[in-house]
């Protein structure tokens, strides 16, 4: 928090806890999502928190994201690399989000050396939403192969394409306006693993007018997180 | 004033970058406070034409304010006479050092010809930066799939060169040097690659080198500038440790080179 004060950031959203495993039995991403409950009660009004779930254990996933959401103050899904998530399995999740209005964050890489086992890639993230058009999905990290990966979500509207989590190479933010438009773009940091200062220079550095970098500099997040946030009559 | 010692001139091989093209270059780098940028070209990863790719760079920068950009010439001990391109790099353009490519060029660090091209380095009194890496190798283009440099032979040669000053190019990626100093003081880093939160004031706390052997980098047009700029902003330090790392150390490490 001290390092976001540094860099101008306001608000954060956090995910995950500390264990970071790939595949988590419910025991363990339960303990995670309760480790990041504890973090948002040392500062409500800055943190917002996404439950993490494993759609290996899709009973479970849903309990909990009711458990961390409808009954608790956490306002979207973390979804990481336990499942390639154009899989069916993903679908009574994505669903119960779109109930709650809750957005969904899915990590996605499109590498050039083979993929992680069951990481997903943009590609995927396109096909997942396209069957849930009702429901917001962020498309972590932009593919990290950006020429890619925002193509491959270009065609599905209900997909936001994120920044973080990949070098400062020059041109991502300004190709990603150019081919979903400003409003589709959002910022992240993926701090700590990643520096505030190199992935917020993605946006600054971009040739941006200044209403494109408000909104991806949190005006779309903002407008995505809108409605669950005045369900829980919690205002920005 | 801020001082680059990681920058690029000319076009990445498989995508146009914002910055690419000098003027906007010069602007946008003036626009953020550096004062003198150390280039290198692109072309030099993959052109054979070496002497033709330093001729360009020289032209290039002596098109701008004395000191602005400050050219540092390729050379590829592959390629024969590479000695008489070293010569050129010093003698006919005036070059401070070069920057070697050793995984673009087919030799790793313990090959004899990067013995060589460093002991000539080392009599001419050139700086050499060695860049381990340019991009990221998950995402590499799939036609470019060049290893990166493996640093473990670097502490024998930093040892084997006493008198070489050494500049490692995007060598702080996993938040530590690639290799440790071997208590040379004439080996310095850059933090174009560091990342984690508050990059540069860990790397200094954790004590893997002195103050004074830590460079501005910005990996620049291929990373916009502005990333490196922020780190020092994200990062607590002192005002002596900012202005060593802004300019002193680099001022330090060139002497009166420029323009000589």
């Amino acid at each position: 928090m001290k390092y976001a004060d540094r860099m101008g950031i306001d608000r954060l959203i956090v995910f995950l806890g500390f264990s970071r495993m790939p595949s988590p039995p419910p025991a363990q991403f339960r303990e995670d999502n309760d480790e990041v409950l504890r973090v948002l009660e040392a500062a409500p009004d800055r943190l917002f928190g996404f439950v993490y779930l494993n759609p290996n254990y899709v009973e479970e996933s849903v309990r909990e994201l009711d458990r961390c959401v409808r009954d608790g103050p956490m306002v979207g899904v973390k979804l990481w690399i336990a499942l390639e998530c154009n899989d069916p399995r993903l679908d009574p999740i994505a669903e119960r989000a779109g109930q709650l209005k809750a957005v969904i964050l899915q990590h996605a890489y499109w590498r050039t050396v083979p993929n992680l086992p069951d990481e997903s890639h943009p590609g995927h993230v396109a096909e997942l939403a396209a069957r849930h058009p009702d429901v917001a999905f962020i498309s972590a990290h932009s593919g990290n192969d950006w020429e890619r990966g925002i193509r491959g979500v270009r065609a599905v509207p209900n997909v936001y394409t994120e920044v973080s989590g990949f070098d400062p190479t020059a041109g991502v933010v300004e190709m990603a306006v150019r081919e979903l438009g400003a409003e589709r773009v959002i910022y992240g940091s993926d701090a700590g693993g990643r520096s505030y200062a190199s992935q917020l220079s993605k946006v600054l550095s971009a040739d941006l007018s200044e209403s494109q970098r408000r909104l991806i500099l949190g005006g779309n997040i903002e407008r995505l997180l809108r409605p669950i946030l005045t369900d829980k009559g919690i205002q920005l | 004033m801020i001082i680059d010692v990681n920058v690029y001139l000319s076009r990445w091989p498989c995508r146009r970058l914002p910055l690419d093209e000098t003027p906007r270059l010069v602007e946008r780098l003036k626009k953020l406070g550096i004062g003198q940028a150390w280039v290198g070209s692109f072309d030099a990863l993959l052109h054979r034409d070496i002497e033709g790719v330093n001729a360009r760079l020289a032209a290039e920068c002596a098109a701008w304010p004395a000191g602005l950009l400050v050219p540092f010439g390729a050379v590829n001990p592959r390629l024969p006479d590479w000695r008489e391109d070293l010569r050129r790099c010093q003698e006919v353009y005036r070059m401070p050092g070069v920057r070697l490519h050793p995984n673009y060029h087919g030799y790793t660090l313990d090959d004899p010809v990067c013995e060589a091209v460093l002991q000539e380095a080392e009599a001419r009194g050139l700086i050499v930066q060695l860049p381990l890496v340019m991009d990221d190798d998950r995402v590499r283009h799939p036609l470019l799939r060049v290893e990166n440099v493996d640093p473990k032979p670097l502490p024998a040669l930093i040892q084997a060169h006493p008198q070489l000053r050494l500049v490692i190019l995007n060598g702080t990626r996993a938040g530590r040097p690639a290799a440790p100093l071997a208590g040379q003081k004439n080996v310095f880093y850059e933090f174009a690659m560091l990342e984690g939160v508050a990059g540069i004031e860990k790397l200094l706390l954790q004590g893997h080198f002195p103050v004074e052997q830590l460079l501005f980098g910005s990996h620049c047009p291929w990373y916009n500038p502005d990333s490196a700029v922020l780190k020092l902003q994200e990062s607590e330090l002192t005002d002596a440790q900012r202005e060593a790392i802004m300019h002193a150390n680099a001022r330090r490490l060139l002497g009166d080179q420029v323009g000589r």
